[in-house]
């Protein structure tokens, strides 16, 4: 069991082309900016959208292919939206049995499973509620109920979190991962938060402007970031450059001193809490030094983001006693300092 | 802070025409309730016909509203959802009895299905039915008139409705036919409420179609607006009482509309 698909659609301003792989029971997470075709992809392998191209194969049967398309409702996918989109109209516990009556299950059985699995989400006894009655929470759990009772080949997730509040997002979302865990079929999760994919998915692609830029397990993504994009949303300054023995040139100008012998097209990136600042030139060790200017500054938590311009562009933690001490403005002029032992470099 | 009661203080150029605007829509029901013979109102209603008119009236009107939702729902689903060309022209052609005069609808109607027309004479010869001058005259000038109230309606109700909930109906298994019934129905349900109705509500008070195609006999064709006209012109205390009761029909379905589907929205 598994799922094999490459998509091709053009529409609009967006051109997709991408492949994907899901094994039986593992997770993937397709991360990307908005607009990026996340979702389009998304409804091509639920068949709510036949693609210009390519194919989706699942278990070995064709859904599209050449002259192929598999409507929907003929698939055996199960869906969650960004807003829980239960049908106001039914109470929770028919929305759950829904897709099990449409597909020629008896009334009884039907309400039956889902009852149980309204149970299994958490929400024992709230069938015969009316959706409008959950908050954003229970309906989003009920409709995660809703899309696997029928035991689908392929979940797909559509950020199934981002409507939620902060607090229950993160309660849902260790829940949902107990969920993920014990589901067989493949899981598809569409998100622009780099913590949802993180920490539910077993493998991470990352899709800018319709085509894959970078995959890998979580872990790999987080290390090492081959985009902007990616390296912003996991927090790392990304400085691509050419490797020579100990040090990088960078392409936008500058070097960068390593730890290691490095040769050829290769990334170096920076955490933000590895770079210091300094009013005056620091003295002494191996380090790596530059000129900087501040122009901008937000208050993360403890610390304070400072976005540095200047001959290497840098994103550095400093913690708010420090900002303050050491005067520092949007305009002021620095020192940026990161020991050659911080910078992480990897070939591009 | 001091903006808002200003925006509600009304400017005496809009005051005035509007006050005169209440004034003239609502004497005129006023008058009507002023001379109607209150003391008289049970023997007028017990007249030979008075029954009869607003019996078949109230027959007609929903037989009416019955044939539009049958095939007027299906239609507003196809204005709304259908990509097909010629979509535009075909919302166009299907409101004009909106703003048809009824008598000339009368008149289509008499051209096609009366005893010379294309379709009548077929109608006449095949199966030997007549349509002019029957109750079924008086039902198919008023689906004519008032269809378009109700496929109007419905088809708002259709763009209004969220798409997605039929998307989420395919993903469970759910073919078109199956998400229209269980999914798409049930979600624009107070459009269709509210559009039946207006639909009823213009079809109870059809005059100039139903007069030219269905003519005027007490019994069967003679519904409460031609009964009304007619007695105004012998007996004018009649009318007066027939338009008492179609008055308080009419206020009775804004009720309705108020506070059962428009004042409210999906609880």
């Amino acid at each position: 069991m598994s799922l094999s698909a490459a998509v091709a659609l053009r529409r609009g301003a967006l051109d997709l082309a991408v492949d994907v792989e899901v094994a039986d029971g593992e997770v993937l997470a397709v991360l990307g900016p908005n607009g990026a075709g996340k979702s389009t992809l998304l409804r091509v392998l639920a068949g709510l959208l036949p693609p210009d191209g390519g194919s989706v194969v699942v278990d070995g049967r064709t859904w599209d292919g050449a002259g192929v398309h598999l409507e929907a409702h003929r698939r055996s996918v199960g869906m969650v939206f960004q807003d829980a989109l239960l049908f106001p109209h039914l109470t929770v516990a028919d929305n759950v049995a829904f897709g099990l009556r449409t597909r020629g299950t008896g009334k009884g059985p039907a309400r039956a499973a889902a009852d149980a699995w309204l149970e299994r989400v958490g929400l024992p006894g709230a069938g015969s509620r009316r959706p409008a009655e959950l908050s954003g929470g229970q309906a989003q759990r009920a409709a995660l109920a809703r899309a696997l009772v029928g035991d689908p080949a392929v979940l797909l997730l559509d950020e199934p979190l981002s409507a939620l509040d902060a607090r229950t997002r993160l309660v849902v979302r260790a829940e949902l991962r107990r969920h993920l865990a014990e589901f067989a079929g493949s899981t598809v999760l569409v998100t622009h938060d780099p913590v949802d994919a993180l920490a539910l998915a077993d493998r991470v692609v990352v899709v800018e402007e319709g085509r894959v830029v970078q995959s890998g397990t979580p872990e790999e993504i987080a290390r090492r970031p081959r985009t902007d994009y990616v390296a912003r949303l996991v927090g790392l300054s990304l400085l691509p450059g050419t490797g020579e023995g100990g040090q990088v040139r960078l392409d936008g100008g500058g070097t960068v001193a390593v730890a290691q012998e490095v040769s050829g097209p290769v990334f170096a990136a920076v955490r933000p809490e590895s770079v210091a600042l300094h009013v005056a030139r620091p003295e002494g060790s191996p380090r790596n030094v530059w000129r900087a200017r501040v122009v901008g500054a937000t208050p993360h938590g403890a610390t304070v983001r400072c976005d540095l311009a200047g001959e290497v562009p840098l994103v550095a933690d400093v913690t708010a006693t420090a900002f303050a001490a050491l005067g520092l403005t949007v305009g002021a002029e620095v020192w940026a300092a990161v020991k050659a032992t911080e910078v992480a470099v990897y070939a591009r | 802070m001091s903006r808002a009661p200003d925006r509600t203080r009304v400017p005496a150029p809009l005051l005035v025409p509007a006050a005169l605007a209440v004034v003239f829509l609502v004497l005129p029901l006023g008058g009507l309730l002023v001379r109607t013979p209150w003391s008289e109102l049970g023997a007028q209603l017990a007249a030979p016909g008075v029954g009869e008119a607003l019996r078949l009236s109230l027959v007609s009107a929903t037989l009416a509203t019955g044939l539009s939702l049958l095939l007027g729902v299906p239609l507003a689903w196809v204005l709304a959802r259908s990509r097909a060309r010629g979509r535009t022209v075909l919302r166009a052609l299907v409101t004009v009895p909106l703003v048809l005069p009824p008598v000339v609808g009368g008149v289509a109607l008499f051209l096609v299905l009366g005893r010379q027309g294309i379709v009548g004479s077929w109608l006449d010869d095949a199966f030997g039915v007549t349509i002019p001058f029957t109750t079924t005259a008086v039902v198919i000038a008023e689906t004519f008139v008032a269809m378009p109230f109700l496929v109007i309606s419905v088809e708002g109700a259709l763009r209004a409705a969220d798409g997605r909930f039929e998307d989420v109906a395919a993903t469970l298994g759910a073919g078109r036919w199956t998400t229209f019934r269980r999914v798409t129905l049930p979600l624009v349900a107070p459009g269709v409420a509210a559009g039946a109705v207006l639909c009823w509500a213009r079809a109870l008070g059809e005059f100039g179609a139903t007069i030219t195609f269905a003519g005027n006999f007490p019994g069967t064709t003679q519904t409460m607006p031609l009964a009304v006209y007619l007695a105004l012109q012998r007996d004018p205390d009649a009318a007066i009482v027939l338009s008492v009761v179609l008055l308080a029909v009419s206020l009775a379905t804004l009720l309705l509309l108020r506070d059962r589907w428009l004042g409210r929205g999906f609880a």
